[in-house]
């Protein structure tokens, strides 16, 4: 049988195709350097392929804001980034915690205060961070209410806000027990017996902190367990909802920024 | 055409002209499946949360079994001064289940309310009836002085001054051979009359007793 012709191959689809050869690299051959420019090219293209996160990324962080905004804008990224500060510090801090009542916690944080490298540093930031952290948490709150940026449509950012206030103030109160010194213990009584004082539901919540009717061993744990699991989740899910809100809403120009009035327009309209 | 094969009101799906509907089928396949799945997810949820929520509110509703405690023999309580003894309250945390509570032996010149007849042995303890703080007992002023927040109390526990909303708790007490025996904590509304233990912060007087109350974790004897 007489071999057929054999037909050229049809064009790879563009889809399959190298990318075109990016200016002044067209003739010359391709040294170390440029391969490595390539190689970081290459990895980030091969997720964004698979996962467009380019495009959130951008959503996110290249938004447009109004004339005006100034430093009180950036009051809500430092109270995140106080809170990522106590998460990392928290992280590793457990790492030498343990909640055991009867003098295991105290020991642990002693060892970690005088005896661990960095430990006295790594203690005291996520100690003095708690206060740093609800200091931010009300001048944000403050910037967005003199600043009426509640007002719609951004109500919902507000309340979500609320909740996290309230969140920080269970970190607080959870986590000053941890040390489980004097101060820690009495303070914890009381902060308890304050909840009690809430007509009808006021005893069970007690008990319900304290996991029982007496201060026990199970409520430093359940405090722990509160402190470091719980709200922390809460409140890492609840800063991913307000930022949404406020990449989705963008945010409002300060109360003295006037809108410029479009002249031309007014003169049309006599 | 009948009420039965109305389009819109039969309850065959025949009927009301939905494709691939079966003879004498009432709910849809899609219909079904989609409930099923809905059916299992919460099930699946049910499966975990319930004792989990279970887990976490368990406490509130275990009542803690009663334990007396020997604090010393009957000769080292006078009826007219307290003395200080520890017991523990919760057993396995060391100090932090430990309390102070104040005896001293029954005084018919001063334990003249009603409630405290059957009693030998006064047992006051040391938890402010304000948020919970330690009292001390002043000796020179005849006074419990709570060190938080300014609460004052007399010779019998009843508050004299401060902000505390009613007297200091009281314990049982037993003589069992030749010691005394605490008992369970109990709480005293002003005229000294029993109620189940409260937590401080809650009054016991008038309509308290019931804004405030009593709890499966803390009965009284």
């Amino acid at each position: 049988m007489p071999k057929l012709p054999k037909l050229p191959a049809p064009p790879l689809p563009a889809a399959l195709q190298g990318p075109p050869p990016r200016p002044g690299e067209r003739n010359g051959k391709t040294g170390p350097l440029q391969d490595a420019k390539e190689a970081g090219i290459t990895v980030v293209d091969w997720v964004d392929e698979r996962t467009s996160l380019s495009g959130a990324g951008r959503w996110l962080m290249f938004r447009k804001v109004p004339k005006g905004t100034n430093w009180f804008y950036t009051l809500g990224s430092a109270t995140m980034f106080a809170f990522l500060s106590q998460a990392v510090t928290g992280v590793f801090l457990a790492m030498y915690y343990r909640p055991d009542a009867s003098g295991g916690a105290y020991e642990s944080i002693r060892h970690v205060t005088n005896e661990v490298f960095l430990g006295q540093f790594v203690r005291g930031m996520h100690k003095w961070g708690s206060s740093v952290m609800v200091i931010l948490v009300f001048l944000h709150m403050g910037r967005t209410f003199f600043f009426g940026a509640y007002k719609y449509p951004r109500e919902l950012n507000w309340v979500i806000g609320v909740v996290l206030l309230i969140l920080t103030m269970v970190m607080s109160f959870t986590g000053y027990l941890l040390p489980f010194d004097q101060r820690a213990y009495w303070a914890t009584i009381v902060g308890v017996n304050i909840n009690g004082t809430g007509p009808l539901v006021g005893p069970y919540l007690s008990d319900f902190l304290r996991g029982g009717g007496e201060f026990g061993a199970t409520t430093l744990s359940r405090f722990y367990a509160i402190h470091m699991l719980l709200v922390p989740g809460l409140i890492a899910a609840l800063i991913g909802a307000h930022l949404y809100l406020v990449a989705k809403l963008g945010t409002t120009a300060p109360p003295w920024q006037k809108a410029e009035e479009q002249h031309e327009l007014l003169e049309a309209e006599v | 055409m009948s009420d039965k094969h109305d389009k819109h009101k039969s309850k065959y799906t025949a009927d009301r002209m939905i494709p691939g509907a079966f003879e004498g089928e009432t709910v849809t396949r899609r219909r079904f499946m989609t409930g099923t799945a809905h059916t299992a997810g919460a099930v699946a949820a049910g499966a975990f949360a319930l004792p989990a929520l279970g887990f976490a509110l368990g406490p509130i509703f275990k009542s803690t079994p009663h334990h007396w405690e020997s604090v010393g023999p009957m000769s080292s309580f006078t009826e007219d001064n307290y003395t200080p003894v520890v017991v523990t309250l919760t057993a396995g945390i060391g100090e932090a289940g430990e309390t102070t509570v104040y005896v001293r032996k029954f005084n018919p010149k001063i334990d003249t309310d009603p409630y405290d007849r059957d009693s030998q042995y006064i047992a006051i303890s040391s938890r402010c009836a304000h948020l919970g703080c330690p009292v001390r007992w002043v000796d020179a002023a005849e006074r419990f002085i709570c060190p938080c927040h300014g609460g004052v109390y007399d010779l019998l526990g009843k508050r004299v001054g401060g902000p505390p909303v009613r007297p200091l708790d009281r314990f049982y007490t037993r003589v069992s051979g030749e010691d005394v025996q605490i008992g369970p904590r109990f709480s005293v509304n002003s005229e000294l009359r029993r109620f189940s233990p409260r937590d401080p912060g809650e009054p016991l007087d008038g309509i308290g007793q019931y804004l405030y109350p009593s709890r499966p974790s803390a009965q009284k004897l």
